[in-house]
């Protein structure tokens, strides 16, 4: 049966009764706990447009947070480094902080999507959206970020990695909470990090596997001290290889190292078959080559 | 449904309108403003034929709730000329270049070479591309239009 023009995705329409512009964060965390669940925040709106054109969910009113004042802003706070909630994916890809303090992080903020899109979305976004393979995600996670989540009884921090919950799903609930910052270390003297990203076209398209490494080692000794290793799509929410940051405490720095790791590593990660991105077999394949090349280009990182 | 009232600066100009809190950029401008040089290919965000710039940035505005630009700045593909109707020395060199097939992305791509010549007037091959990264040509004529980028570069430099 033929659609008619009107049902057509095209042509459809966001729907909501009301469009607010509050001028503070306790004027916006108000007005959330007034609609008790049937308003939602919008910031760059990426994402939720094109979520309240489909119909994947409906609200009845948006509460815009991106007038607050006070909020976009990347700043350096002793050795921590500090991203506002309304901070977007284009500040941080141009950012000289995160370039000389969090390479791996610029390298993931300028994948997202397109320039255009990248000049309104913003990293908090990126994590509140909860997908396995945020290209910020990935390497805030394998920074050990922690954020701070605001409602109208308060603040709370929280590590990212109890942050994400399942696939669109995280501790943060998008109708009554705003997330304010994010925090986290920049990269020291003996720590290099590194950003993957392996997908069909360089611009305009999501990731078949992303993987974020950091490493810190004494390359004098020929030592690893600790590693984090992020990845995604490999699980239901964005990943950490434990088992393998494990093994690693104390590792030498060799070719053996990296692969082994690898190995290890592979074998914990459990992608989805997807007609689009990959299969599960070619993504787990994958999923070792990253591990091996991000842990050395991380290393190779150090001290530079 | 409670309307909003917008006030913006359009193309140089002040527009003071009512809107629903459903509308969005790219229907503000072409529905109710008959602005129709910007261009609704994709409604999704992916396609980059909306791109119009707001406070000098661009943004796709297919997915831009049109409340957004309360208080600030839009310039469409209609406010490129100059004010003695020339055109601009980017449309002008996507002219002499033949850099459009179908045309439908071509205010998309001269919105962001603007605002990339803006920043960087002598852009080398990669800085284009990556600018016009999200901007979709489905006839597939990229050559001729990173080809325009560069001669209105040059035709900027030459004019001092």
């Amino acid at each position: 049966m033929a659609l008619a023009f009107k049902d057509l995705h095209w042509t459809k329409n966001i729907q909501v009764q009301q469009y607010l512009q509050p001028g503070t964060l306790e004027e916006a965390l108000e007005m959330l706990a007034n609609f008790e669940g049937s308003a939602r925040v919008i910031a760059g709106g990426t994402d939720v447009v094109p979520q309240l054109r489909g119909r994947d969910i409906e609200v009845e009113a948006l509460v815009d947070i991106t007038r607050i004042p006070g909020m976009d802003g990347i700043l350096e706070d002793g050795e921590n480094i500090v991203l506002g909630g309304l901070v977007t994916h284009a500040q941080v890809a141009s950012s000289n902080l995160i370039r000389e303090k969090a390479l791996l992080l610029k390298e993931g903020a300028g994948s997202v999507g397109s320039p255009q899109i990248r000049n309104v979305a913003t990293v908090a976004g990126n994590l509140v959206s909860g997908q396995p393979a945020a290209d910020t995600s990935i390497p805030l996670l394998a920074l050990d970020a922690t954020v701070t989540i605001a409602n109208k009884d308060g603040e709370r921090k929280v590590p990212l990695t109890a942050f994400f919950l399942d696939k669109g799903k995280t501790v943060l609930d998008c109708t009554r909470e705003i997330l304010t910052r994010i925090q986290f270390k920049g990269l020291g003297e003996n720590e290099g990090g590194c950003y993957l990203r392996l997908a069909k076209r360089k611009a305009l398209t999501l990731p078949m596997l992303v993987l974020a490494a950091v490493v810190n080692a004494d390359k004098e000794k020929g030592i690893i001290n600790r590693a984090a290793i992020a990845m995604g799509p490999v699980a239901p929410v964005p990943y950490r290889a434990t088992n393998v940051e494990g093994w690693l405490k104390g590792a030498p720095i060799s070719d053996e190292t990296f692969i082994s790791a690898a190995n290890m590593g592979m074998q914990e990660c459990t992608p989805r078959d997807s007609s689009l991105r990959g299969s599960c077999d070619y993504r787990q394949e994958m999923s070792k080559v990253f591990i091996q090349r991000g842990l050395k280009e991380a290393v190779s990182r150090i001290g530079s | 449904m409670n309307a909003l009232t917008l006030s913006f600066t359009l193309n140089g100009n002040e527009v003071s309108l009512h809107i629903s809190p459903n509308t969005l950029l790219v229907d503000l401008l072409r529905d109710n403003l008959r602005l129709t040089g910007t261009k609704a290919g994709c409604r999704d965000g992916e396609c980059g034929a909306c791109t119009v710039l707001l406070d000098g940035t661009p943004v796709n505005s297919c997915i831009l709730p049109a409340a957004k630009v309360q208080g600030r700045s839009v310039t469409t593909i209609e406010g490129l000329a100059h004010e003695n109707g020339q055109l601009s020395e980017i449309q002008e060199a996507f002219i002499h270049e033949g850099a459009a097939q179908c045309g439908f992305c071509t205010p998309g791509m001269i919105m962001n070479s603007t605002a990339l010549l803006e920043n960087n007037p002598q852009p080398d091959d990669q800085e284009i591309r990556q600018s016009l990264s999200g901007t979709l040509c489905r006839c597939t004529g990229y050559r001729k239009i990173v080809q325009a980028v560069v001669t209105a570069g040059e035709m900027k430099k030459s004019q001092g």
